[in-house]
């Protein structure tokens, strides 16, 4: 009966419809490949409209703009260079990788190892929801509430006690003193990128087979051992990859460090000298800048720069971070 | 039925390079407890895994835990090195027994009895490093050795674990190159190097083909000289080889103890008969 | 024949147990205190949002446009962020509409066409580098695509510059919900006969919903505060205005320029603006995250 039940409600399908499907099929197929293509073309046109936007610069100044530090828009003077704004993108996101690797350890640590199960999910939803809150925030919140800190509690001691320093003093002692710094933007920074490698150790510290760790801890070791000695070496490939992805994020921030950088067009010999980065100089100085101008070429220029090197980290990363995608 | 017990026995007292059965059974007996269990419980949250096991593992000799999988051996070997307690929800009650003190007790350290108490794995687990750090690994914990101690002292945990002519020229060398077996015995050098008194087998050769399931089952014949063994087995063969007593249990209880050849020809519980003779399990 | 173990110093033990016991209290305590300062600086934050976006929040700002500072006069009229809110609506709104379609079908295309072919992985790859890629950089590439042939800064380029961004969050989360399903829910489907296309829209997508719509919400939640790619594009304007050919305002924006105008009163309305942003963000993101965890 049942037989007869199937019989009924399965027709045999006409030819008409077979076509239509397989037409439906190539049609949604090419439409899902053209988005997929169209994703490359957009790639490929932010690389040419840069290139071609920085032409003019690279023409008028040619390989002296990547290390020249002029900065003079005077009309009929006008000379551009990229060496400041590389200099403070690379040294603060550099120095924010050193402030944030530690921490972000602490919390992958404490997530995976240390915490209780009741705990693990509102913590980690929590160091998720910072990696949410938007840059411009963290610019406001560094500029009213971390650069007054910086400035009356870690810049005069450091420059007191590390500026006596021989060799390396003048790394601490500024005579700025109005708290923008590299420093608080590398600051900022470190915070802003905690949470990405925080859950990307994370994530790669928990997929350690137990039985691994379980084997250290049969000889005695303690979590702290196990977690140095087998799980960081396990993972050390994934855990670059990161850091890497937390140094791409950090050397394209604009607005948070637009906020505390100071935004000077002078090279930084201190931590506490205000300085830019490429983003920043950007975001301060396109708007404004006229159209077609050799400023805003030389600024197009810049942005062609910060693409190349932030691809070439973030495309780093993502090949360190492949065996994890794949998992 | 009585006829497939027999098999089990002549076929391992027919090997030559393990004493008899017999014989190793009497020294079972004759053997003082190097550990004992006493009134055990077990819990994985609500659930009760193991219920009030009593035995004691003798000395330099070798206890096989059989039993159909989910019966709790491999449990009970998790407590006896409190590997359980890195996990939330799981607790035991009751005594594990080692020079008189309890070694489950919270006040005994945990890193110190896992000194004591070994474990090899049911898969081998080279950590990412040379076949030397593996070994000096867990040396270090508990050690200060200089450079040529060390070296000594490696040579002979490889020695011991019938490997070091295998990998004497490639110390440096990446252990995660070794074969399955060559690695297997790594670990089983890298758990000695410790100088524990107890080693706790998880079915070491599960994941291993015959002729390394051989040469460790040979091993561990070899290390009941120095150390107090218990293995945790799916294997019946493997259990009437290398044990000089066996457990059998099932659901959670131990429901018999004895010497290896009173366990294969005669053994007292009908449940453990039938599971010899492959009526279950 | 080999030498027996070798007799254990007991003392080197128990002393060296001593220290590494130390060494793993004080690790541990690091660890703590490094979640602390993650936890102390979101906290922090927040705090100060709430402590300076509070006093100038009232019905006020969301029915007025903006004005010139009041300093000083207090018969003047109080500024808002109306235009502001409006502007990020419009071009949040809008720049979804673009992007998820595309997005969705990028996604599909990776996880039910070309999950190993060469032209899938160059997709995934670029896709994944512009999740990540700095978004001002996207600012100047609309810039020169649509500001300069347009000649001014326009609603519609901010629209475009944000839909850029939302593509590749969209792409992430729709390859990695489809490639939860089990292939033989596929199987079965396609078993019956019907046409690739039809099994992917009825079955995969529907299987993925809340996963996908939890791809939408992040990427709504990542442009309702992008505000350097803004800067190029929709600018910024001080009246409300619903022409996507001229300049826009947005909450981003708004926030940016009065909180560097210098006058208090200003700056407390960018307070404002700023905890009306985040709080909206962290929503979406909550509400996301409870969609993912609650699903089936």
């Amino acid at each position: 009966m049942s037989q007869a039940v199937i019989g009924a409600d399965a027709p045999p399908a006409p030819t008409g419809r077979k076509t239509a499907g397989r037409l439906g099929d190539s049609i949604f197929e090419w439409l899902c490949r053209g988005a997929g293509i169209l994703v490359l073309l957009i790639l490929g046109a932010i690389i040419l409209t840069l290139f071609i936007g920085g032409l003019p610069a690279f023409q008028a100044f040619g390989f002296q703009f990547l290390w020249s530090t002029a900065w003079n828009p005077v009309e009929g003077r006008e000379n551009y260079g990229a060496f400041i704004s590389i200099f403070g993108t690379v040294v603060s996101s550099v120095l924010a990788i050193i402030f944030a690797v530690p921490v972000a350890f602490g919390i992958a640590f404490f997530l995976t190892e240390l915490a209780p199960e009741w705990l693990k999910r509102p913590i980690g939803t929590a160091i998720e929801l910072l990696a949410a809150v938007p840059s411009i925030i963290f610019g406001m919140w560094g500029l009213f509430v971390l650069v007054p800190f910086v400035q009356q509690h870690i810049q005069l001691s450091f420059g007191e006690t590390l500026g006596e320093l021989p060799l390396i003093g003048f790394l601490f002692a500024s005579n700025s003193f109005t708290g923008t710094s590299l420093f608080a933007a590398a600051l900022v920074l470190a915070i802003m990128i905690l949470p990405f490698i925080a859950a990307t150790m994370r994530d790669v510290f928990s997929q350690v087979p137990p039985v691994f760790k379980e084997s250290a801890y049969g000889l005695g070791a303690t979590r702290w051992e196990v977690v140095r000695n087998v799980v960081l070496p396990y993972t050390r490939i994934s855990v670059v990859g990161g850091i890497m992805l937390g140094l791409g994020r950090a050397l394209g921030e604009t607005m948070a460090v637009t906020f505390v950088i100071g935004n000077a067009n002078r090279l930084a010999t201190s931590l506490f000298d205000p300085s830019t980065t490429i983003a920043s100089v950007v975001a301060m100085e396109f708007p404004e800048s006229l159209m077609g101008s050799l400023k805003q070429s030389s600024l197009l220029a810049l942005g062609f720069l910060l693409f190349v090197i932030s691809f070439l980290v973030l495309a780093a990363s993502r090949y360190l971070l492949r065996s994890r995608l794949k998992a | 039925m009585s006829s497939s017990t027999e098999t089990v026995a002549t076929e391992t007292s027919s090997s030559s390079s393990f004493g008899g059965l017999q014989a190793r059974s009497d020294a079972a007996i004759n053997a003082t407890a190097r550990v004992s269990v006493r009134n055990l419980d077990f819990f994985y949250g609500e659930t009760k895994a193991l219920k009030s096991i009593n035995f004691d593992l003798p000395e330099k000799q070798v206890t096989g835990m059989i039993g159909p999988s989910g019966c709790g051996k491999s449990t009970l070997l998790r407590v006896l090195n409190r590997m359980y307690s890195l996990y939330p929800g799981q607790r035991a009650t009751g005594e594990v027994l080692m020079d008189g003190r309890n070694m489950i007790a919270p006040s005994v350290d945990v890193n110190e009895l896992r000194a004591k108490v070994g474990m090899v794995f049911q898969k081998p687990t080279p950590f990412p490093m040379s076949i030397y750090d593996n070994v000096a690994f867990g040396i270090k914990l508990h050690e200060r050795l200089s450079k040529a101690q060390m070296d000594e002292r490696i040579e002979w945990a490889l020695s011991r674990a019938a490997i070091w002519d295998e990998v004497k020229d490639r110390l440096d060398r990446s252990a995660l190159g070794l074969s399955g077996g060559q690695q297997q015995r790594l670990c089983i050098a890298r758990t000695i190097a410790v100088r524990p008194e107890v080693i706790l087998f998880d079915e070491p050769t599960s994941a291993l083909d015959p002729i390394s399931t051989l040469k460790i089952e040979e091993l561990i014949d070899e290390l009941k000289r120095d150390f107090t063994i218990a293995i945790v087995t799916h294997n019946m063969q493997q259990a009437a080889r290398c044990a000089d007593q066996v457990a059998f249990f099932y659901l959670g209880e131990l429901v018999e103890i004895a010497p290896a050849a009173q366990m294969f020809t005669a053994p007292k519980q009908k449940r453990t008969q039938e599971y010899i003779t492959g009526r279950f399990g | 024949m080999i030498p027996a173990a070798p007799v254990k110093n007991l003392d080197v033990a128990r002393r060296l147990g001593a220290r590494r016991r130390f060494m793993d209290k004080l690790v541990r305590l690091l660890c703590i205190a490094a979640m602390l300062a993650g936890l102390f600086f979101l906290a922090s934050i927040l705090f100060t949002l709430l402590w300076r976006g509070i006093p100038a929040l009232d019905l006020h700002v969301f029915t007025t446009e903006f004005q010139p500072t009041t300093y000083g006069d207090d018969t003047a009229l109080r500024g808002g962020l109306m235009h502001a809110i409006t502007g990020s609506l419009i071009q949040v709104v809008l720049a979804t509409l673009i992007g998820t379609p595309i997005g969705l079908l990028v996604g599909t295309y990776l996880a039910e066409y070309a999950r190993a072919s060469a032209l899938g992985n160059a997709v995934r790859f670029v896709s994944d580098v512009l999740l990540s890629a700095p978004s001002i950089l996207i600012g100047l590439f609309i810039y020169q695509l649509i500001v300069l042939p347009m000649g001014g800064f326009s609603g519609i380029a901010g629209v475009l510059a944000l839909a850029v961004i939302v593509i590749p969050v969209v792409v992430r989360t729709t390859e990695d919900m489809l490639q939860l399903i089990p292939n033989t829910l596929r199987e079965a489907v396609m078993g019956l006969g019907a046409p690739k296309w039809k099994m992917i829209m009825l079955v995969c997508y529907k299987a993925a919903m809340s996963g996908i719509v939890t791809g939408v919400l992040l990427a709504i939640a990542r442009i309702a505060g992008e505000t350097a790619p803004l800067l190029l594009t929709s600018f910024g304007n001080n009246v409300n205005s619903f022409n996507l050919g001229s300049a826009m305002s947005s909450l981003p924006i708004a926030i940016y320029q009065q909180a560097n105008s210098g006058f208090p009163d200003l700056i407390a309305i960018a307070w404002t603006g700023a905890l009306i942003v985040t709080l909206g963000v962290l929503a979406i993101n909550v509400a996301a995250r409870t969609l993912l965890k609650t699903r089936g």
